[in-house]
């Protein structure tokens, strides 16, 4: 009896591990053998094996493609990731640790406009008009701002219920001990945050690096592409050298590869916690 | 006492000072906020070159006439509902599978869920190449199966359902772990209970597994919604809205409006998201909430 749960717990997983190959492996592998083809034959756009590879060859025209624009873009997204996010998740900490700490109706009342962002979608045309009244339209600090505007919501709330979940009392005995509201937070109730900050970290450098809309709205210069930009406007660019388009898609995708396999269970623990919470 | 119940609280605020959340309270409040409730006043506007004038609810109305843009709202729905469905029902199978004994459990959960951080962009033009007429994979595959292969994206009938498919692809992972999350929370006793009672497997995913799986079950559902009721990229990077007005929904739209200098008109699209977002998802989140069960 045993030995048959055995062999069919086996037999299913090589049935499911068929399936899954087919429907979540063979569009990734089409990218990747399509990235290592030359010109001719990944115009045919055929699922097959490079007859020969040339996967240096191609890295190297994308990157030297339009002066290098794939090179700028990396580097922009990079900046804007690591500005918005670092900014967001520090500001986001204070401001959850404030709201749940805080009582009162205000803090509710400031917890509720909050929330509001995670179901209403920003209204464009009104941000555009708010960014150029301010003078900052199309910059890239402008970016930035947006970034940490549109991921306050989900920042905040997954921090608020780590807070909420940490005693109050170790906040009053180090009142006791004379600290002040700044010590408090830095030197006691941030380290202690740890494993959030880097679920929070990590979620929205995905959000940022992978962004689209925002890029395409608020920052869509000449020389101020991120990445998900430039693959756009590679795309009606290149349409006859789909070897060099893929390998695009495949330089965008390493970074999430890289990420995943480092903190495989931390991302998907962080995002189930974030949408459960929700 | 009292007096010093008094101090204690008013030492409380003064330790939960209210600078702390200015900086990020400043930056919400003034790109998301205040745009958020001025689109109110915007989309009753109509611009030219320079200037705009006060229209009233014409650009809503034009928004309910026009058929392409009534059409935007009618896909948006079912772009929303049928996303929203499919990641339930997909996403709990899966969910089951990957708690059963089954080998190879952790892969297949990766394999599963890796699309959720990859670039929509990028697997949009994946899929438009996979789909192309002739050529393309899923094309040729579906003529293997008897299904003429006439390009699902420029055929006005499939473009929308097949940008739906690829959705779901990109996201039934996210769907999958909540599932998963959910069913790691449910006791053992329940299972070893129904042992007990001699249920068959059938029986007790219907009578202990569903009904215990209902938070996650409504959190795959509000959270589908919601973003299937503002989705973008996916469609402007598959179909740009086409063939024709056929993909059309009112992210795409108002992005489309913006483009045009249509900028009432636009942000008129941006209440009716707004509006329609809220008009579904607060009764739905309440109606969902009041069936779980308590565990």
């Amino acid at each position: 009896m045993s030995t048959m749960r055995k062999a069919s717990s086996w037999f299913w997983g090589f049935v499911a591990l068929a399936v899954a190959a087919v429907i979540f492996v063979v569009p990734f592998a089409f990218i990747f053998f399509t990235a290592s083809k030359s010109t001719e034959e990944a115009m045919s756009l055929q699922f097959t094996l490079p007859q020969h590879w040339q996967i240096w060859d191609n890295l190297m025209s994308v990157f030297a493609a339009n002066q290098y624009m794939i090179v700028r873009a990396f580097g922009n997204s990079i900046l804007l990731t690591l500005f918005s996010v670092t900014f967001l998740v520090l500001l986001a900490a204070m401001t959850a640790w404030v709201i749940d700490r805080r009582p009162g109706k205000i803090a509710k009342f400031a917890n509720g406009l909050v929330l509001s962002g995670l179901i209403i979608p920003p209204a464009v045309v009104p941000t555009i008009f708010m960014l150029q009244a301010l003078h900052i339209y199309g910059t890239f600090p402008s970016m930035v701002l947006i970034e940490i505007a549109f991921g306050t919501s989900f920042t905040v709330m997954i921090f608020k219920a780590f807070i909420s979940s940490i005693p109050r009392e170790l906040d009053e005995a180090a009142i006791l001990d004379g600290a002040n509201s700044l010590q408090l937070f830095f030197r006691i109730v941030f380290p202690l945050l740890k494993s959030v900050i880097i679920t929070a970290v990590i979620l929205n450098s995905v959000f940022v690096f992978n962004d689209f809309t925002n890029p395409l709205y608020f920052m869509s210069g000449p020389g101020a592409e991120t990445v998900q930009l430039s693959l756009f406007n590679f795309k009606s660019q290149y349409l006859t050298q789909f070897n060099l388009l893929f390998m695009d898609i495949l330089i965008i995708t390493i970074p999430m590869v890289i990420l995943f396999a480092i903190f495989n269970n931390r991302i998907v623990a962080g995002m189930t916690a974030g949408a459960v919470k929700g | 006492m009292k007096q010093s119940k008094s101090k204690l609280a008013l030492a409380r605020l003064k330790q939960y000072p209210i600078w702390f959340t200015l900086p990020l309270g400043v930056i919400f409040v003034t790109l998301y906020l205040i745009p958020t409730v001025t689109s109110f006043y915007y989309a009753t506007q109509r611009w030219t070159l320079f200037d705009s004038t006060f229209v009233g609810f014409d650009n809503f109305t034009q928004f309910f006439k026009d058929p392409f843009l009534l059409g935007g709202v009618v896909h948006t729905f079912i772009y929303a509902f049928l996303t929203a469905i499919l990641k339930v029902i997909i996403g709990m199978f899966f969910g089951v599978v990957l708690m059963s004994n089954i080998k190879f459990r952790a892969l297949l959960r990766n394999l599963v869920f890796f699309p959720v951080l990859v670039s929509t962009i990028g697997v949009g033009i994946t899929f438009q190449e996979l789909m192309k007429p002739q050529v393309g994979l899923l094309d040729q595959a579906l003529h293997v199966f008897g299904i003429p292969a006439a390009g699902l994206l420029g055929d006005v009938n499939t473009a929308l359902y097949a940008i739906i498919a690829v959705d779901v692809w990109k996201g039934v992972g996210l769907a999958t772990v909540i599932y998963l999350a959910g069913m790691a929370g449910i006791p053992q006793e329940y299972y070893e209970a129904a042992k007990v009672d001699g249920v068959n497997a059938w029986q007790n995913f219907r009578h202990i597994i569903l009904p215990l799986l209902r938070p996650a079950t409504n959190t795959v559902i509000i959270l589908s919604l919601i973003g299937g009721l503002r989705s973008f990229d996916l469609i402007w990077s598959m179909t740009g809205g086409g063939p024709g007005f056929a993909s059309d929904v009112l992210a795409s739209l108002v992005y489309k409006k913006y483009q045009a200098g249509f900028y009432g008109l636009s942000t008129a699209g941006n209440v009716v998201m707004f509006l329609l977002i809220l008009a579904l998802i607060i009764p739905l989140n309440r109606f969902l909430t009041k069936r779980e069960v308590e565990i």
